[in-house]
């Protein structure tokens, strides 16, 4: 069988950040949405952004790949399939059925809640979570905070985009933050 | 239809899959027995059987696109593009993707609901999938059908873990396959 050749980690990072599309005051004006769509459409990028988190995570005893709605959807159950982990969905208020547990968190103008399943982790487990981006780091903080809460061990955040004028590195406590594109 | 019936009758895998659901009784009103698939993606065993039995049926057909429904449409569509080497498309409540889109209405029980997709996403002629957890009446199907087909995207098949009773009989949904590896779980003595 014929060796896989994979391309450089600096040429995979490079076609990933030339396939995410900006998108000019989005959802309101003086912002520059990052839109990762054009990533997904993009099926080699694609591929790259999960190989180069399963590069890093797969031999690291992760238990839970923790995923923040919905974006966090797309790109968390890859790379707990390739890393053998759970997925665990951190949802909006009243989307997951059955027992939950939430925790709210700010916003620029006022609050919001997320919320995660009883009994979806236990104590002791190790998790990643997982986002297509960090701004100010609330929503990620607050995934934090509810794996905390039932005595997760929070290994580290991974995000495709940082935006890092925003500071999100710094809600996150003593979690490591590890971005494919700053 | 079903994957049982399907070439995968006496599977073990679809055993296990229909196992790991959880119901979850009236939820998201009085007299729904949800069927909950959060927790097939807490069995890894289980969720790597779903996505092989997708791949393994959708590889050799050419397919360049996945269509996934929000939100839990979004936790199989993307492994399953990436396995056959296909693109990935959301399709999304209104008002989530930014840029140019086009969008679908659908009707609910009481009221009406509708999706978006990008436009420039799928290119006229390519073949696409239509991926979703449950489907039930298959109002979101047909929506999605609908918004792949303005763009001239051939609809192959639309394929869910679940399928409600509601469609059974129905192989097919706007003219178009349906593949459904599991009915909805029973739970006995409930309520």
């Amino acid at each position: 069988m014929a060796a896989q050749i994979v391309d450089s980690t600096d040429d995979r990072i490079s076609r990933i950040s030339s396939s995410i599309r900006v998108i000019p005051d989005f959802p309101k004006p003086g912002i520059m949405f990052q839109d990762i769509t054009t990533l997904l459409l993009d099926p080699k990028a694609f591929k790259d952004t999960i190989d180069l988190f399963v590069e890093r995570y797969k031999d690291q005893n992760i238990n839970v790949v923790a995923g923040i709605e919905a974006r966090g959807f797309i790109f968390g159950p890859p790379i707990a399939l390739a890393i053998g982990a759970k997925f665990v969905p951190m949802r909006k208020p009243k989307k997951l059925p059955g027992e939950v547990i939430s925790e709210e968190y700010s916003l620029e103008y006022g609050t919001d809640k997320m919320e995660m399943h009883v009994g979806a982790v236990k104590a002791g487990e190790r998790a990643l979570v997982v986002d297509d981006l960090i701004a100010t780091g609330g929503t990620l903080s607050a995934a934090i905070r509810l794996l905390e809460r039932v005595g997760v061990d929070v290994v580290e955040c991974a995000c495709v985009i940082e935006l890092p004028e925003l500071k999100g590195r710094d809600r996150l406590g003593d979690k490591p933050l590890f971005v494919l594109v700053s | 239809m079903f994957a049982s019936k399907n070439g995968l009758k006496g599977d073990p895998r679809l055993e296990a899959i229909s196992e790991a659901i959880r119901v979850v009784p009236h939820f998201p009103k009085p007299g729904i027995m949800f069927q909950d698939i959060t927790t097939l993606l807490l069995d890894h065993k289980v969720f790597k059987y779903i996505v092989d039995i997708f791949v393994d049926r959708y590889k050799n057909m050419t397919i360049s696109v996945v269509a996934g429904i929000e939100a839990r449409g979004f936790m199989f569509g993307p492994s399953i593009a990436l396995a056959i080497g296909a693109k990935f498309v959301p399709l999304r409540k209104p008002g989530k993707l930014p840029g140019k889109v086009i969008y679908q209405a659908y009707e609910l029980e009481y009221g009406e609901d509708c999706l978006e997709m990008h436009i420039g996403a799928v290119q006229e002629g390519e073949k696409a999938l239509v991926i979703d957890d449950v489907v039930a009446t298959g109002g979101t199907l047909s929506a999605a059908i609908k918004l792949l087909e303005r763009m001239g995207a051939e609809v192959v098949e639309c394929a869910c873990v679940v399928g409600l009773p509601e469609l059974k009989g129905q192989s097919r949904l706007n003219g178009k396959p349906l593949y459904i590896l599991v009915e909805p779980r029973e739970i006995e003595n409930c309520c």
